[in-house]
């Protein structure tokens, strides 16, 4: 590794003048005590980060736990006086200000996000099989288009989804497509799908080839190969596929505002944010910050899970970059 | 839908992939070359079915509807008006008749909004990972590993809205701490139009917290990929280069800034676009104001659709969008993948 050749003029300028703000003598004399008080400032650094890191958190959980049921938190103080869990009680078991009560909106959350996840990693992983493993005509076009669809943010496809999704109406019920969890669902495969494709390619493309080629020797073909080779391999991507799709879908916003009309199909991240009046005086303050850490604690779980997977998959692009 | 959760789990994923198909064919076996591509084709059938109808069709659709004048009273079945590049050129002509709309404006403060958060994204965690990888003990040193990733593992809509109620004038979280150490507290974080920074005039007070907020959130991604960097680099060369005289400064610039570069770069431009389109912090917290002086593309294009309903202008919006990050993809594909070594 060519380390010295990189010298980049700028760098070789701020090396000069970095030598000439520490002396020698400064730092001969600094060797003896110099570790320790590094030792020191390292760890204050690292408790302040922690603590800048946790504000927020802290913040939540001690409005959560205020009893008072704030109209006013006006005191900074982890464990409010008379503490409790009524207000995780109130959310669990009262419907909120727009009659709507929480287990509703879990279980159309639950429907969407579970039922867009199932069906794209179904449809995605023989696809990235096919992209990842075999040569045709139309690989580069098509991988190409991946990347592109992927660059597009959710909202740029927001209008027309809208339209062709309220141009059907559903049989039976008086309703326009675009108004159901189907409809919902539907908008979501149309983003999540590019991407779960994308990612169990990339995830195939690492695997090494030879078990596929042994099996072939052996007389499989290549859906032999397939069935009896990879899937088992990639269960953990497929795993993890499924999981990103579920937690993308668990707290998506801008589909699901624009989309759902009807109070009894509204989802979790409608709900929490319909809860933030237009004053903040009549934001209930307690609720709020109680169903935030309800809508939070699964899909934190399951990232810190799922953590090391992440890590490794970073790993990976970082190798290939 | 929520790109930023499932994108930035999947990281550096879609940014490698356009340098891995540049630099060639990865190898693969050679199957159906030549021969027979039913079965890829087989294979690719499904999602490719799935895919035709739900994505590639709205968006060959949204091509059409960004050439009419597609509004609310055409949900109904009256066919919208064909206007040509109407949409297009109104928008670049700010003459869309809704108030605080200012294309370049948006434009200039998402760059802006784009740079300066990735800039600290970086700079602090890379600072940070240094910091916890350094070779003297650290007391609780995993502890804090996974501690720290915390504002990365919330879901950003969550984290968003707690955040706009901690800006709060009156109960906020921060004006709160403010007042008990003693500084004054009445700051209006999100109304305010000052510009605390007097040559930066057209960054609000609001531009400030929106960039606070962002950079907590941001910043543990780049840690954990510079982690991982940093522990790939062998200790033998900082030994070498200790040998030689070099002090910790040199060996920083000399040896852990290039050998970070590899990984970096990657992350860098897809933490860009993903800042570039950070719906939640901005819609949430500021929702564009104040005057619509933090109001970013996507945003933007969202007011469009919901509550606007001009969907034809929307569409026409969308397809402008693509055209800037594809710009910016191209340009930072060029420029950044320069700086490596290869």
């Amino acid at each position: 590794m060519a380390v010295q050749e990189q010298a980049h003029p700028l760098r070789q300028e701020r090396n000069r003048g970095a030598g000439q703000v520490a002396p020698r003598a400064d730092f001969q004399r600094s060797r003896q005590y110099g570790p320790m008080i590094e030792d020191i400032l390292a760890h204050l650094a690292l408790i302040f980060i922690l603590l800048v890191v946790l504000f927020p958190v802290l913040w939540v959980i001690s409005l959560a736990l205020d009893p008072r049921n704030i109209a006013r938190p006006t005191s900074l103080r982890l464990i409010p006086p008379g503490a409790s869990l009524d207000a995780f009680r109130r959310i669990l078991t009262e419907p909120l200000p727009n009659n709507v009560g929480f287990w509703t909106m879990f279980r159309n959350s639950m429907v969407v996000s579970l039922g867009t996840s199932v069906v794209v990693t179904a449809f995605a992983v023989t696809a990235a099989y096919a992209f990842a493993r075999f040569r045709f005509p139309g690989r580069k076009w098509g991988l190409f288009a991946f990347i592109a669809v992927q660059m597009l943010p959710g909202v740029a496809t927001l209008a027309p989804l809208f339209v062709l999704l309220n141009s059907i109406t559903v049989p039976g019920a008086d309703d326009r497509l675009r108004a159901t969890l189907l409809g919902l669902s539907i908008a979501y495969v149309s983003t999540a799908l590019p991407f779960a494709i994308w990612n169990l390619k990339g995830y195939i493309d690492t695997l090494p080839t030879d078990l596929e080629q042994a099996a072939m020797v052996d007389g499989a073909g290549p859906n032999r190969a397939f069935i009896d080779v990879i899937l088992p391999l990639i269960l953990p991507a497929l795993a993890v596929t499924m999981l990103l799709g579920f937690m993308a879908g668990w707290t998506e916003f801008i589909l699901a505002w624009t989309f759902i009309s009807d109070a009894s199909r509204i989802t979790l991240a409608m709900g929490l944010y319909s809860l933030q009046g237009e004053y903040s005086s009549q934001v209930p303050w307690s609720e709020f910050a109680a169903m935030s850490i309800l809508i939070t604690l699964p899909v934190v779980v399951v990232f810190f899970l799922l953590q090391r997977w992440f890590v490794s998959g970073l790993a990976i692009g970082a190798v290939k970059g | 839908m929520g790109q930023q959760t499932i994108g930035q789990v999947g990281a550096a994923g879609p940014v490698t992939g356009i340098a891995e198909e540049r630099r060639g064919e990865p190898a693969a076996p050679k199957r159906g070359r030549g021969s027979d591509y039913r079965l890829p084709f087989l294979y690719i059938l499904p999602a490719a079915a799935v895919l035709g109808l739900v994505t590639l069709y709205p968006i060959v659709y949204q091509i059409y509807m960004s050439l009419t004048d597609y509004t609310r009273r055409n949900l109904r079945g009256n066919p919208p008006e064909f206007v040509g590049l109407d949409n297009f050129a109104r928008i670049l002509t700010n003459d869309l008749g809704i108030s605080n709309f200012n294309f370049y404006r948006t434009l200039a403060f998402n760059v802006t909004w784009t740079v300066t958060n990735v800039f600290f994204h970086v700079t602090i965690g890379i600072a940070i990972a240094l910091l916890l990888n350094r070779k003297r003990r650290i007391i609780g040193r995993r502890f804090f590993r996974s501690v720290f990733i915390f504002p990365w593992a919330m879901p950003p809509l969550v984290v968003a809205i707690v955040w706009r109620n901690m800006f709060n004038r009156e109960f906020g979280a921060v004006n709160l701490l403010l007042g008990s150490l003693g500084i004054p507290n009445d700051i209006r974080w999100l109304e305010s139009t000052n510009a605390p920074i007097s040559f930066l005039g057209f960054l609000p007070l609001a531009f400030y917290a929106v960039l606070l907020v962002n950079v907590w959130l941001g910043w543990p991604f780049m840690m954990v990929v510079a982690t991982g960097a940093l522990q790939s680099i062998p200790g033998d060369l900082y030994e070498a280069a200790t040998i030689d005289g070099a002090n910790r400064w040199r060996q920083l610039w000399d040896i852990t800034v290039p050998l970070l570069q590899p990984a970096m770069v990657p992350a860098i431009m897809y933490g860009s676009i993903l800042t570039f389109n950070q719906f939640n912090v901005i819609y949430f917290i500021t929702g564009g104001g104040p005057f619509g002086r933090t109001q970013i593309l996507v945003t933007q294009a969202f007011e469009l659709v919901n509550p606007q309903g001009l969907y034809g202008v929307a569409a026409a919006y969308s397809i402008i969008i693509f055209f800037v990050l594809l710009a910016i993809t191209l340009l930072q594909n060029r420029y950044l993948r320069g700086l490596e070594v290869a």
